[in-house]
């Protein structure tokens, strides 16, 4: 940056967290460049519809309604009068030499930075179940997008399974929206529900609304179940076969089914920004390490669920604190966070809470038949990854080498935690993080050759 | 009017923004339907139960995160190049494929 000329901040991400870091950053003077995939900003939880959709906000996200509201303008207002630049449905998908590659329709291109934001999200967090591969079975978070963004169900007669607050969530607008429920089936025992209500009453409201809609499910809810398989054929599921809490058999009839246990951080492009990992005993999951306000490396700041999954309100929080964090650093005016801090501590609280009352079932991985594919873009089987355990001494990345999981086009998004836990289970560890951690590779998404032809042309 | 159901073989269910303008688009040569606003994952998905085959399984593929993470919605097009299906916005005159393209090795 020379003399006079205004930081080059990016913000990579257009959810709750990115919105609230960009404003954040307009409001200290700054003229933030908003990278982020969707069409519209606003993220996964409060994603917009095309325009020219007509279901009114209360109808697309509830009780948080007004949330999505000001949320959106407030991005729109902004990115109007060019406080905000705008990337939208742009995929950044390396990082070199304080400069991003964005691939978008037009092709590749790199974009300097002088601190960057990430604000990259969540996935939904998956375990195999034989048949899951089958065509039909989605994640959960798919099918609240296909219904939000699309006014749309991916079934006829849907199962939903996993854990977590989505699972009742989605469960109710699905049926509130027209759609026809089979089953809604949660890993989580009521006494592990229970464990975690210490944690969940630091947002009481939060859990209230969580009971009344459990109340909603009556007859279709079930808890403490195990999932046996998913029973297909060549068009895609036909029934979910499961136990109940007393162990007896129950089959399903169906013709889709939505799986997810909660949520997985995105944090490719936070390993390849050169941050630390360490293993989040709560998330059973690997996360970026970041101070209190969201530093995690030099330049480089995290906020929202792509940090630590506390949630849309959480990621609001979090995006504020990032952005202030990234003023101070420039020796620019920043706004008095203290509150914001005590605020995400709370929810902080309630997150712990959430992962103890829908815990991800780490042991399920360990006992999954051979035949279970695990890798779903390349059908690899827990057979043989547990094969290359004898050769390569437990490790994911030599698993990957060995086994090519995480080495299809999701690049381990999908399997790499379930995989983690056989590898473990196959080497004798008591958990998952001495199986170690999936390193991170550009291109964060697959990139068309022509983009790297014309890239290696234009000597980016 | 539902379109999914009057045709069938969808696996799509329209719920809800049914009065959208029509979009044509084509599947394997076949002229289809479907609605200003769809993804081609959408449009496909409201007229087939899948988008393509697995190209490491026996089973068929539609898709599995819509949000551009697990990149399960890839399709064909007739002039080549191949769409991630749920983040592309469907255009009038689309002509996908639910197999590789007949020059394809």
């Amino acid at each position: 940056m020379s003399a006079g000329e205004k930081p080059r901040v990016v913000v990579v991400g257009a959810g709750p967290a990115g919105i609230r870091a960009a404003e954040t950053l307009v409001a200290g003077g700054l003229t933030p460049v908003v990278i982020d995939e969707g069409e519209r900003a606003g993220g996964q939880i409060y994603r917009r519809p095309p325009q020219g959709f007509t279901r009114s906000p209360e109808t697309l996200y509830g009780s948080e309604a007004a949330k999505a509201v000001a949320l959106h303008q407030t991005f729109d207002t902004l990115a109007a009068v060019g406080r905000i630049v705008h990337h939208a449905r742009s995929s950044v998908v390396a990082i070199a030499d304080g400069r991003l590659q964005v691939l978008d329709g037009a092709g590749s291109r790199w974009v300097p930075y002088d601190r960057l934001i990430l604000a990259t999200g969540a996935m939904d967090r998956v375990m195999p179940v034989p048949g899951w591969e089958n065509a039909g079975v989605y994640g959960l978070g798919a099918m609240q997008i296909a219904l939000k963004a699309q006014g749309a169900a991916l079934g006829r007669c849907i199962v939903l399974a996993g854990s977590g607050p989505l699972l009742t969530l989605l469960a109710v607008q699905l049926l509130k929206a027209g759609g026809q429920v089979a089953a809604v089936l949660d890993t989580a025992s009521m006494r592990q529900q229970l464990r975690g209500f210490s944690g969940l009453s630091a947002r009481p409201l939060f859990a209230l609304r969580g009971l009344m809609m459990r109340r909603r499910l009556a007859g279709i809810y079930h808890a403490g179940v195990r999932l046996d398989r998913i029973e297909a054929d060549e068009r895609g599921p036909v029934a979910v076969l499961w136990r109940d809490e007393a162990g007896r058999s129950q089959r399903t009839p169906c013709d889709a089914v939505g799986l997810g246990w909660h949520l997985r951080a995105e944090t490719r492009l936070a390993d390849l920004a050169g941050c630390d990992f360490a293993y989040d005993e709560t998330w059973r999951q690997w996360l970026p390490k970041a101070d209190a306000m969201g530093w995690a490396a030099s330049g480089v700041y995290l906020a929202g669920d792509g940090l630590r999954i506390l949630g849309a309100d959480g990621a609001e929080i979090a995006g504020r604190l990032a952005a202030a964090a990234c003023l101070q650093d420039l020796g620019l005016q920043a706004p008095d966070m203290a509150a914001d801090r005590r605020r995400l501590a709370r929810f902080g609280r309630f997150a712990r809470g959430v992962a103890a009352a829908f815990p991800w079932p780490a042991e399920t991985a360990a006992g999954l038949p051979d035949e279970t594919v695990v890798c779903r873009c390349e059908g690899v089987t827990a057979g043989e990854l547990r094969k290359t355990v004898d050769f390569g001494g437990g490790e994911v990345n030599r698993a990957k080498s060995l086994g090519r999981t995480g080495m299809g086009r999701c690049q381990g998004r999908y399997c790499e935690l379930a995989a983690a836990e056989i590898v473990a289970g196959s080497a004798g560890y008591a958990d998952a993080v001495a199986a170690g951690r999936l390193r991170g590779q550009a291109p964060v998404r697959p990139a068309p050759i022509s983009a790297l032809i014309q890239d290696a042309a234009t000597g980016g | 009017m539902n379109m999914a159901a009057s045709a069938g073989a969808g696996r799509l269910v329209r719920l809800a923004e049914v009065d959208r303008v029509p979009l044509r688009f084509f599947l394997d040569g076949a002229e289809r339907q479907a609605l200003t606003g769809d993804t081609v994952l959408s449009a496909v998905l409201s007229v087939a139960s899948a988008l393509r085959r697995s190209e490491f399984g026996p089973e068929a593929r539609a898709g599995f995160c819509l949000m551009g993470a697990c990149q399960d919605c890839w399709i064909w097009q007739e002039n080549g190049p191949r769409l991630r299906a749920c983040s592309t916005p469907l255009a009038e005159g689309m002509r996908l494929l639910s197999g590789a393209p007949g020059d394809w090795p």
